[in-house]
């Protein structure tokens, strides 16, 4: 047996590019699937959440304005970082979701395929969800999609890191910020892709990774009046249809929670990238 | 309107010194005099200082404390745009702002003054009349103060013909530094007499004056110069209005008042942008001066874009949901 000691690790919230601890000062225990301390997460509370929608409010407009060419480059440098973690991706998924070694390592390759996949995407979504429209007059008439803003995300609790990946980044692909609540039971993964994020070229407060309970620190997000699409897959079941009562009071897109949480390895399609999309319309007069 | 000044023309014939209130009667009465008397002032304990504020900055201000805190602190706002930019029509929305800082809430107070560069005071004068809203001028060669006396003056003069109720008047910080106090005091006092019925505003600068005995130097002349207010900054220079500057400040005007019984106001501006920094700033009022500051007659922010962080902050208060920066104007 090894004489050194361990080092037991108590983890932060990612927001606004730096690593903060929960304003309310709480921290609760992760444990592996079968009741072992895996290390202590920071309890995100309602303002920790609130400081998380004014990063992502004010990160927006540099993200949304990058050329969509160069959001994927950035997207594709943060599968490449968690390419490099992938050993470590392997243990946590493991031990928090308790699949064996190479399931686990099965899930985090899928996670990485599918941020390269989304990546891929963000600049040809404007070739294919918009284009010329024929019109009857003399307009030169086309759409193009556009990012709906700030988007607060509650992420799936079973699928600690595909899912996660999974929900996040479409968000990003299509320009948005996020503010994401993470799994409650299974939140390492979200804690090292936090790692990943402020070490890639991902610019602060794009993303703001919150641990803690969706149940608490979802209504605050669903009634937030600077939060304008909200995606409650990982909300508690019996809560679905009071947040997205709250959401409707500012109007927000929001994306229903599935009836059980989806099989994360299937081919997503556009389905989580056109929620997150406006459609704009030019009518350009046509000279003689 | 147009002056024609001659810089090197001696001040009119040089009048008596106006003597400080007592019992400070005699510090004017040479250089020498006041230098002792500005460096027998208790030195500031910077350490003590910093601890202290940073023990009241924990208070915990919540529900109808906070509303009433929210609610002091924007009727304390002197909105103020002090651009080179600034133009009629910016100074004329600003002024509609500080009638009705939150139209979707007709509870909400109106704000204390509006601040402007001198040759902009008629304007907001004429937007602000009858609203009991004050109009006041930065003036003597704001922000710097490097002019020569005569122009100073007449930028004074200028401002308050123009409608200015308050003055916001730069001290001479190299003069102050340099050592020569009773320049800054005769200045102060030419300045004070300039402004007629207008409140005097005194700016320290405490950024360009380095550390918190000079602040307290400081800000007891301007006290005995006349000063009806102290004000930390002008928002050029950073840093600007910091909690311990406050502190020292506060202490002045309490100890001023106790010595001569003239109360004098304390405005922070600069730098003060969230409602938490405001709620912070009334505690170190209530703690450190008494309640009687706590009145937009005693105590003012100097600020522009703290007011939306407050009206936010008021629209969660009423509505119990966070609000956004789409419902506040944007300034």
């Amino acid at each position: 047996m090894s004489d050194r000691l361990a080092v037991r690790k108590t983890y932060k919230l990612y927001v606004n590019g730096a690593f903060p601890r929960s304003e309310s000062g709480r921290t609760y225990e992760v444990t592996d699937a079968r009741g072992g301390f895996l290390a202590n997460a920071a309890q995100a509370s309602r303002k920790d959440a609130r400081d998380a929608v004014v990063a992502a409010r004010t990160a927006f407009g540099k993200w949304s304005g990058a050329t969509a060419y160069n959001r994927g480059q950035v997207l594709y440098r943060v599968a490449e970082v968690m390419e490099g973690r992938h050993a470590q991706f392997c243990e946590e998924v493991a031990a928090g979701e308790g699949l064996s070694a190479s399931r686990a390592r099965a899930a985090v390759d899928a996670a990485v395929d599918r941020w390269v996949w989304y990546a891929g995407w963000t600049d040809k979504l404007g070739a294919v969800l918009g284009g010329a429209n024929p019109v009857a007059g003399p307009y030169f008439d086309f759409s193009l999609p556009e990012p709906t803003g700030v988007v607060a995300v509650l992420a799936p609790q079973r699928s600690s890191l595909l899912g996660l990946v999974s929900v996040l980044a479409p968000v990003l692909a299509g320009g948005n910020t996020a503010v994401v609540v993470t799994s409650r039971t299974r939140p390492l993964p979200a804690v090292t892709l936090g790692e990943v994020l402020a070490t890639s070229d991902v610019p602060g407060g794009v993303v703001n990774l919150l641990t803690g309970d969706a149940g608490e620190i979802g209504p605050w997000l669903a009634e937030h009046d600077d939060v304008d699409a909200i995606d409650l897959t990982g909300a508690p079941a019996d809560r679905a249809m009071e947040l997205e009562r709250l959401a409707a009071g500012s109007i927000k897109r929001v994306v229903r929670p599935p009836a059980e949480e989806p099989d994360w390895s299937a081919d997503p399609g556009l389905s989580r990238l056109t929620p997150f999309l406006e459609t704009k319309t030019v009518w350009h007069p046509m000279g003689l | 309107m147009t002056h024609v000044l001659d810089p090197d023309a001696p001040a009119a014939a040089n009048p008596p010194r106006r003597e400080p209130p007592a019992p400070y009667r005699d510090v004017t009465r040479s250089d020498a005099a006041f230098r002792a008397f500005l460096h027998g002032l208790p030195g500031v304990d910077q350490v003590g200082a910093e601890s202290r504020v940073a023990v009241l900055g924990t208070r915990s201000i919540k529900t109808t404390a906070k509303a009433w805190a929210i609610d002091t602190a924007i009727s304390m706002v002197d909105l103020t745009t002090l651009e080179g930019a600034d133009t009629p029509g910016r100074v004329r929305s600003l002024a509609a702002k500080a009638r009705r800082p939150d139209p979707g809430d007709p509870t909400t107070p109106p704000v204390a003054a509006v601040c402007v560069y001198g040759d902009l005071a008629g304007v907001a004068k004429e937007a602000l009349t009858g609203t009991g809203i004050s109009v006041a001028a930065v003036a003597t060669a704001f922000p710097s103060g490097r002019a020569s006396r005569a122009v100073k003056l007449a930028d004074v003069r200028d401002a308050v013909a123009n409608g200015a109720d308050e003055i916001d008047m730069v001290i001479d910080r190299g003069a102050f530094l340099a050592g020569r106090h009773l320049d800054v005091f005769d200045e102060i006092v030419a300045v004070k007499e300039a402004c007629g019925d207008a409140h005097l505003k005194v700016i320290l600068e405490t950024g360009e004056l380095v550390t918190l005995d000079n602040v307290r130097r400081a800000s007891w002349l301007a006290m005995l110069a006349g000063g009806d207010f102290i004000k930390t900054s002008t928002g050029k220079v950073s840093p600007a209005a910091t909690l311990p500057v406050c502190l020292v400040m506060l202490e002045a005007v309490r100890d001023f008042r106790a010595a001569t019984g003239r109360q004098v106001g304390v405005k922070p501006a600069g730098g003060i942008r969230t409602t938490k920094d405001a709620i912070k700033h009334l505690v170190l009022v209530n703690e450190v001066a008494g309640p009687e500051w706590l009145s937009p007659d005693w105590f003012r922010f100097g600020a522009s874009s703290l007011l939306n962080d407050l009206l936010l902050q008021r629209q969660k208060l009423r509505t119990g949901h966070y609000s956004g920066p789409d419902h506040v104007s944007v300034d």
